[in-house]
């Protein structure tokens, strides 16, 4: 055996997947059909080792519009509209070049939205870094932030909530998870679906280049290593403005009714689209490469078909109505080129100048990629590192500024404010006001409210319970503004697939995705898994992302998360169960290897419901979730937004068994700090702490109480802009 | 009076100027940037905010080569109102119709944040109403500091054309004087960074931009 690699190996493909293509070619493939073969088989676009456990997911609601499959998921939000939504992962690209990377992941989910004929009306974030006290995190962190802002804010669509997470496992695999929420007139939506024998094929928006060549297969399929500067021309480059106007020149089009269908170019990008529209229309599809505007002239045809290059759509038009799109996208100002025609041959031929240069059955591209089961192994023990930056003697004050400075639960100002979240005038609860973003929707007369959540710690401890308290952290977001869910999407972050530990992760998550789910009864409309998330020392925490959109009937009534007045009473609603397993404390002081409890789901959503009535009825001033930092840490957090203290005691929770810390800074699904008139509280079935008031955060438990200026707490939780000292890049 | 709202490929802002119009009484116009007639006929303007093309050469440099923006400077010479907000302000530098430019943030960072402006020019409305004199309007830009030369400075001061300062403490991009928007000697072409438009629903923030656009109501009236 020679020792330079087989060229299907260096794509990625082994030597069986290689076999199985020659046999359902009848040969062996040419270079641009083995080009095409590799990344159609990647993990990134056949799921090929998630794809039996994705169909646990229950994906059905009478909600739902659009499920799994299309561009991205659809539900009835009332009066002939639907919202559209999707969270997709750009982790590879954003751990080699971090301003570009994230940017692009924002490029690409905006088009799968728009892609439905929906406009794109938010933007949420999630983000996991290594801690901040290295420098390349902080360079990843201020680059993916600024490419968010700069794709996000130039194109006009609110960048409207999202969570950041520092965690030493991110240091060299980042994850940038990007999620689009966006609106629709039914009846103008359109499918991917390719139809219509005879229909022309058309593409629109940026010349295709050399930019982002292999970036599905080489990035996103395998581990980050050393020399990964090499990769960097796999990264995509955004242009906003070139978005902006595909954008506005494709909702024109629909709305005008003159395309059959769209699809966005993204991962593989002609590739996939091409032979994706067509296997999902059942037909077949040809497509000349000598047509596709460039923007280097000697570009051979499998770079053609494989380039990344963003801001495209490839859409299906009526052979007549050809030349309207041509008017439109002129008038737009961006490109438009027939490339091709949907047949009845079953077959993707690619051509050059009319010479089949390339020729595959559309099932065997899209549907023939081998499916692999997981070979799961629970590890014995904690795999992670275990690091102590807390002292174990520390008094209550110490620990509870520790933890306010805790980047991970500190204020994501300094990253929030460079976005815009008002664009659209949509906008009822900007960041950091409530526990989920709040838009109104005029065309329905209502509103939804949208969270991404998912604490990676948490599910390293326990990959089912933890994946299910990242359902329930969402759910309870947001029953705190008054909204039912409708419908979740998700992205699966986790590491090499191929190994136990990883696939044991994975394997355990989806069920508890699947179970939770189940259990609210919220439908998966759609999602992204993103594989091969590893470093040097090993896998990413593993990070189920998951993203919820629900339905409010009145966005006045949705309640902030901060005391509104003095002299209220704060309440504790929930099946709340403190316990300092996988808590940030436990992190700081090196003990994360306890495990961790599983909550009550059904109890959760009983909270839930409650909380939900109270809020639409008017009836709290501020309700607020129990996450990072416990009970303590969630009323600074209300504390702190009008500068109104309180004084609580922790008694209650000390009579159930709690020992103070756990009182004050145990974790756990189910708990709702609230506030409002004592009787309403009572009424509610809230748990009485104490009162809203004064300048001082005063908490009582045992021998770790304390009294703490509501500046000197504020100071700690503002304290990440001063730690964020990165270089520019 | 029925206002017009350009729009640009890349500007982002339009249609929430155009629901801000839209408040102030009579339907707003929408109009495309290559249309020299700005619809066949509006009584004020906005320039949106927003990335007109994309803010790649110089923010608001491309964008005054229009057509709609030489029927913009007509109507600013005939004392028409035209207001341009954010991008327009700077896109109403870039054609002369205000004076001064817009530079980086002091911080080279964009920048999102409710702020207060203090409204304190002779020409504002404000010495007669003292809530009026303070307005909650939120600041979206990457491109905000204000920049003028001093003698440039010292006329806008004596002809009272500083329209809107930051309040003190406020100032979120370092312009000089804390200055946040201008108007023309005349008072009918106004641009500010702040976006009033985004300032004009209780639900969503404040009512405070309304203000400005009465305010160019006003000088016509």
């Amino acid at each position: 055996m020679s020792t330079e690699l087989a060229p299907h190996r260096a794509l990625g493909l082994t030597d069986s997947e290689f076999e199985l293509i020659v046999e359902k070619l009848g040969r062996e493939p040419n270079d641009v059909e083995l080009a095409m073969f590799s990344l159609l088989w990647s993990e990134h676009c056949a799921y090929k080792h998630s794809k039996k456990l994705l169909r646990k997911l229950p994906t059905e609601g009478e909600r739902v519009v659009m499920g799994p499959g299309e561009n991205a998921g659809a539900v009835d939000i009332g009066n002939g509209h639907a919202i559209a939504f999707k969270v997709e992962s750009h982790n590879h690209p954003s751990a080699v070049e971090p301003f570009q990377g994230a940017a692009t992941g924002v490029g690409g989910i905006l088009r799968d939205v728009f892609a439905l004929g929906a406009r794109p009306i938010a933007i949420l974030d999630s983000l996991r870094f290594g801690e901040l006290d290295s420098e390349r995190s902080r360079f990843l962190l201020d680059g993916a932030v600024r490419g968010i802002g700069h794709y996000g804010n130039s194109i006009g669509v609110a960048t409207v909530g999202g969570e950041i997470y520092f965690e030493e496992p991110y240091e060299h695999n980042c994850l940038v998870n990007a999620m689009c929420v966006g609106i629709a007139k039914q009846d103008e939506m359109v499918r991917a679906a390719a139809a219509g024998v005879g229909n022309a094929v058309v593409l629109m928006g940026a010349s295709t280049g050399r930019d982002g060549i292999g970036g599905a297969s080489v990035l996103a399929s395998a581990e980050l290593g050393e020399g990964d500067e090499g990769k960097r021309p796999t990264v995509q480059i955004g242009d906003p403005f070139e978005e902006a106007k595909v954008l506005e020149c494709c909702l024109e089009l629909l709305a005008k009714g003159l395309l059959v269908s769209l699809q966005d170019l993204g991962a593989a990008g002609l590739t996939s689209s091409a032979a994706e529209m067509a296997s999902a229309g059942g037909v077949g599809i040809d497509l000349d490469v000598a047509r596709v505007p460039l923007r280097e002239a000697d570009m051979e045809p499998f770079e053609i078909m494989v380039s990344e290059s963003q801001e495209r759509m490839l859409a299906v038009v009526e052979p007549g109505r050809v030349d309207e799109v041509a008017a439109l996208c002129e008038k737009w100002q961006t490109g438009c080129a027939r490339i091709g025609e949907i047949t009845d041959s079953g077959l993707v031929r690619v051509l050059r100048d009319g010479e089949v240069v390339g020729e595959m059955p559309v099932e065997a591209l899209v549907d023939g990629c081998p499916l692999y089961d997981l070979e799961p192994a629970e590890p014995q023990g904690w795999v992670y590192g275990n690091r102590a930056t807390l002292d174990p003697d520390a008094s209550g004050e110490e620990t509870m500024l520790a933890l306010l400075s805790s980047p991970s639960i500190a204020s994501k100002r300094w990253a929030f404010e460079q976005y815009d979240s008002v664009v659209g005038s949509r906008t009822v609860r900007r960041p950091e006001s409530a526990d989920a973003a709040v838009l109104q929707i005029p065309e329905a007369g209502n509103a939804i409210a949208v969270s991404i959540d998912g604490n990676g710690r948490r599910v390293a401890c326990d990959p089912y319970a933890g994946t299910i308290e990242a359902v329930l952290e969402c759910a309870q977001n947001l029953a705190c503004v008054g909204a039912e869910p409708l419908g979740l999407t998700n992205c699966l972050n986790f590491g090499n697939p191929e190994k136990p530990t990883p696939a044991w992760q994975l394997d355990r998550s989806v069920a508890a995705l699947a179970d939770a789910c189940e259990a609210l009864g919220v439908p998966v409309v759609g999602g992204n898994v993103s594989l091969y998330n590893e470093g040097p020392e090993g896998p990413i925490y593993p990070t189920p992302v998951v993203g919820m959109v629900g339905e409010l009937p009145d966005p006045s009534r949705a309640t902030g998360s901060g005391f509104a007045a003095e002299g209220e009473a704060i309440g504790l609603l929930g099946p709340f169960e403190p316990n300092l397993a996988g808590s940030e404390l436990a992190k700081l002081r090196g003990e994360l290897d306890a495990g961790l409890p599983l909550p009550d789901v059904a109890a959760v959503a009983a909270a839930c419901a409650v909380v939900r009535y109270a809020v639409r009825e008017g009836r709290l001033s501020s309700a607020h979730d129990v996450s990072e930092g416990g009970l303590a840490c969630a009323l600074a957090e209300s504390a702190f937004a009008a500068g109104i203290g309180c004084r609580v005691d922790l008694q209650h929770l000390r009579e159930r068994g709690c020992t103070p810390e756990e009182a004050l800074f145990g974790e756990g699904a189910g708990g709702f700090v609230v506030s409002g008139d004592r009787e309403t509280l009572e009424e509610l079935g809230a748990a009485l702490l104490g009162t809203t008031g004064g300048t001082t955060i005063e908490l009582a438990a045992g021998d770790r109480s304390f009294s703490l200026g509501l500046d000197a707490a504020a100071e700690a939780w503002r304290s990440l802009a001063d730690r964020q000292t990165a270089p520019t890049p | 009076m029925i206002w017009g709202v350009l729009q640009f490929p890349g500007s982002c802002d339009e249609r929430d100027a155009l629901h801000a119009c839209g408040l102030l009484g009579a339907e707003p116009k929408l109009i495309w940037h290559e249309d020299g007639d700005l619809g066949g006929g509006v009584d004020a303007i906005v320039v949106p905010g927003g990335f007109s093309y994309g803010d790649y050469l110089r923010a608001g440099a491309i964008a005054r080569f229009s057509p709609a923006m030489e029927a913009v400077g007509e109507m600013a010479a005939a004392g028409r109102p035209v207001l341009g907000i954010c991008n327009g302000f700077q896109v109403l530098c870039e054609a002369g119709l205000l004076p001064g430019a817009l530079l980086r943030n002091e911080d080279l960072r964009f920048v999102h944040r409710q702020v207060e402006l203090l409204a304190d020019g002779p020409k504002s409305p404000a010495g007669a109403d003292n809530s009026a004199h303070r307005l909650s309007i939120p600041v979206k830009h990457g491109e905000g500091r204000y920049w003028a030369p001093p003698e440039t400075l010292d006329e806008l001061e004596s002809r009272g054309q500083i329209a809107y300062r930051y309040a003190p403490g406020q100032n979120p991009n370092g312009s000089v004087a804390d200055i946040a928007g201008v108007t023309n000697e005349a008072g009918n072409v106004l641009g500010l960074m702040p976006h009033p438009e985004h300032a004009v629903d209780p639900l969503t923030g404040s009512t405070d931009g309304l203000t400005v656009f009465r305010r160019l109501e006003r000088v016509v009236a």
